[in-house]
């Protein structure tokens, strides 16, 4: 507990030209003893297989020259920069203008996402991508429910994605069920997984609830690949039906909506019919998290994330609040995967890597643990960033690595940090993210 | 001991696997008063706490609790949230157990969390925002507030409940632990760290409650000014048995509990009484 604990303070970091220059200086003979060797003599063998060695004192001096020169920039810049945890002196309008920002990006960032299909009707790329950030954004705020608001590392959350995916594939493809009868399904079934993965992790708290989660999401995997009766095993299931309106499909068949509308058919119509599809689907999720964060569950869901004995000693039952919290996180996975199905038609075990939990997860943390708009800038800069550093080639990984690095570094705590409260009396102010804790599992 | 015990404890054992930290220890805390549990360091207060409130399962002996109405329950049986959700014992700690990044106001609504999961039928009803809902979260809106003003903290109930300085989250557990609507609220040291202005508050704060609210309080206090001003009964252990109960001034003038207290033998510390008077 924390309770008197106060923002540590910094001790006054001594500055002036001795010290950089004392700095700048030590480095350069640490440089000047490693690169004495490695640069400055090289050996090679000989004609007669001797060993020939000659000096390379200008690389050497090059070198320490520009170790010597980026440690008094390096220093200056800190020092320009000041302390990483200050908050700097902003002038009145810049402060102002943020704050508009600030109040106005959420909605400004919801009336630009209905425009996208208008904007970019015909770069299908563009759609194609918008579609595909906002299953990501979907699937970030189903795990912030279990990650950002109950406190629980959830490694293994693709599973529920998984089962949503195969509940609508199987369900559609074996009965025949419409895409609209399957989704609430599709929900129910992974909520039902939640649940099913929830009872043993109970106890576990931290690195063991991480592991034991992400054991769950790798158990999901090998059973669709080796139950080859049911899931057609790496072969995955092909033939998903495509999702109508209401019953209307959207092909260009005479039953088709573009001829019972009377205009031209174009594959766009469907594109467009996904995008706003999955925008309804995401938007649901956040108003159902927004709505529920200010009901008792919610609270207590967050309380947990606190302090979980203080809970007890509150009369609130830590059972089913972990698992209604695993099992609303893993029904809108499921709504998600079911959703992904039918926009690809094909689907097999290859697309519920460990690696999409864990984008997923770097989605949730990378955007603030607990913030709604946090997360969906997040998706928006890890699936359309990872999209914009293509011209990168094979450094694309690399830069993108680098830029998560330094996006944690400068924000630790995740692009929207502060917590905002669900209930208050006459001012609604943000929680600073010093105190918000994050939960130990 | 005679009167209306709200509070039976039995031959209450506790054993951590060869130490007996609890020994077959009895009392009791009557209905509407104040009793207080003291001991030196070590004496197995906080695990009697601990066996009452549902962290630890007795190894042996019972906990009867008797509600006004009549009814009666086995409180080693229940364990953990049960005995706050069902037998209506709420309790702080010794180490401040707040949830730091909710508001004041947001821990006093945690509280509130079995009611208020009624009142929105079990999230259904809240998630369409039925107006009885809405009506039942103003009603605990109100309770809180009622709450945060008895302890003096409503120009607070907007701030972080981590941000708070440490005699007002103190006193905000204290709220919290009261918004759960108990009868019988157990304080683990509720005076620690507080300064004499601080403790004297807690002590009009404690004797509303009893007053007002008819909530029987148990107390663990090192705090002597709190215990001899505040307490009705005082019961104090050592070693995990009891060795002394009666009133403040009985308890006070005990050889037993002052020798407990000095580390020293009967003979030394009644040589030392009667020395000293």
């Amino acid at each position: 507990m924390s309770a008197t604990s106060a923002r540590p303070s910094h001790a006054a970091q001594p500055s002036g030209s001795a010290f950089i220059l004392k700095k700048a200086l030590i480095s350069a003979a640490v440089a000047l003893v490693l690169f004495s060797l490695m640069i400055g003599i090289r050996t090679e063998a000989g004609p007669q297989g001797g060993l020939i060695y000659w000096t390379r004192f200008g690389d050497l001096a090059a070198l320490v020259g520009t170790v010597f020169g980026g440690s008094i920039i390096i220093e200056l810049l800190r020092q320009w920069w000041g302390p990483i945890d200050t908050d700097h002196i902003v002038p009145k309008p810049v402060q102002a203008a943020m704050s508009f920002a600030g109040r106005w990006l959420a909605p400004a960032l919801l009336v630009f996402a209905f425009l996208v299909p208008v904007i970019f009707y015909n770069q299908r790329y563009i759609l194609d991508l918008s579609i595909l950030v906002l299953t990501y954004v979907m699937l970030g705020w189903g795990l912030n429910v279990v990650v950002g608001l109950a406190g629980l590392l959830d490694l293994g959350y693709v599973a529920f994605y998984a089962v949503g995916a195969y509940s609508y594939a199987l369900l559609a493809t074996n009965f025949g069920l419409s895409f609209w009868v399957c989704l609430p399904l599709a929900g129910i079934l992974a909520a039902f997984w939640g649940v099913l993965l929830g009872f043993p992790v109970l106890r576990l708290r931290g690195d063991y609830l991480a592991i034991v989660t992400l054991a769950f999401g790798e158990i999901i995997r090998l059973v669709i690949i080796n139950w080859q009766s049911l899931t057609g095993g790496p072969n995955g299931v092909s033939g998903i039906p495509r999702p109508t309106l209401f019953g209307i499909p959207l092909d260009n068949s005479d039953d088709g909506l573009a001829a019972k509308l009377g205009i031209d058919f174009s594959p766009t119509h469907r594109i467009v019919f996904l995008f706003y599809l999955i925008l309804a689907m995401a938007l649901l999720t956040n108003w159902v998290t927004i709505r529920l964060r200010r009901l008792p569950i919610g609270r207590a869901w967050e309380a947990l994330r606190e302090d979980e004995v203080a809970c007890r000693a509150l009369g609130i039952n830590v059972t089913t609040t972990k698992l209604t919290a695993f099992a609303t996180g893993a029904m809108f996975g499921g709504f998600a995967g079911a959703f992904f199905a039918t926009r690809q038609g094909f689907i097999s075990p290859e697309s519920f890597t460990f690696q999409e939990s864990a984008l997923v997860l770097a989605i949730v943390v990378l955007g603030g643990m607990g913030s709604q708009l946090g997360v969906a800038l997040a998706a928006l800069t890890m699936i359309g960033g990872f999209e914009l550093f293509r011209g990168f080639d094979q450094y694309r990984m690399l830069v993108f690595g680098i830029a998560m690095v330094l996006l944690m570094i400068w924000r630790p705590r995740g692009l929207i940090g502060h917590r905002a409260p669900t209930v208050y009396l006459e001012r609604n102010q943000a929680i600073s993210s010093d105190l918000v804790k994050e939960g130990h599992g | 001991m005679s009167g209306d015990p709200i509070l039976t404890v039995d031959r209450l054992m506790m054993r951590f696997g060869g130490i007996v930290a609890v020994n077959a220890l009895s009392f009791a805390a009557e209905r509407r008063k104040i009793t207080a549990l003291i001991g030196p360091n070590g004496a197995g207060k906080t695990t009697v706490f601990n066996c009452i409130t549902g962290f630890y399962r007795p190894s042996g002996g019972a906990i009867r609790l008797a509600h006004d109405d009549g009814r009666t329950m086995q409180l080693e049986r229940l364990g953990d949230f049960r005995i706050t959700k069902q037998a209506k014992v709420a309790r702080t700690f010794q180490n401040i157990r707040l949830f730091p990044g909710m508001t004041a106001l947001e821990n006093l609504m945690v509280a509130q969390h079995n009611a208020l999961m009624r009142a929105s039928g079990l999230t259904l009803l809240g998630l369409l925002g039925l107006p009885s809902w809405r009506e039942a979260e103003q009603r605990a809106i109100e309770l809180a507030r009622t709450w945060l003003d008895r302890v003096g903290l409503l120009s607070r109930a907007d701030d972080a409940a981590g941000n708070l300085a440490y005699g007002d989250q103190r006193r905000l557990e204290i709220a919290r632990a009261m918004c759960t609507e108990p009868v019988l609220l157990c304080l683990d040291e509720p005076a620690a760290g507080l300064n004499a202005r601080e403790s004297g508050g807690l002590n009009e704060l404690l004797l509303s409650i009893r007053n007002e609210q008819g909530t029987s309080i148990l107390l663990i206090e090192h705090d002597m000014s709190v215990v001899m001003e505040i307490s009705d009964h005082v019961v104090v252990m050592d070693y995990g048995v009891k060795i002394a109960e009666g009133s403040p001034q009985a308890v006070r003038d005990d050889p037993k509990v002052i020798a407990a207290y000095l580390g020293a033998d009967e003979e030394e510390a009644i040589a030392v009484m009667e020395s000293g008077t």
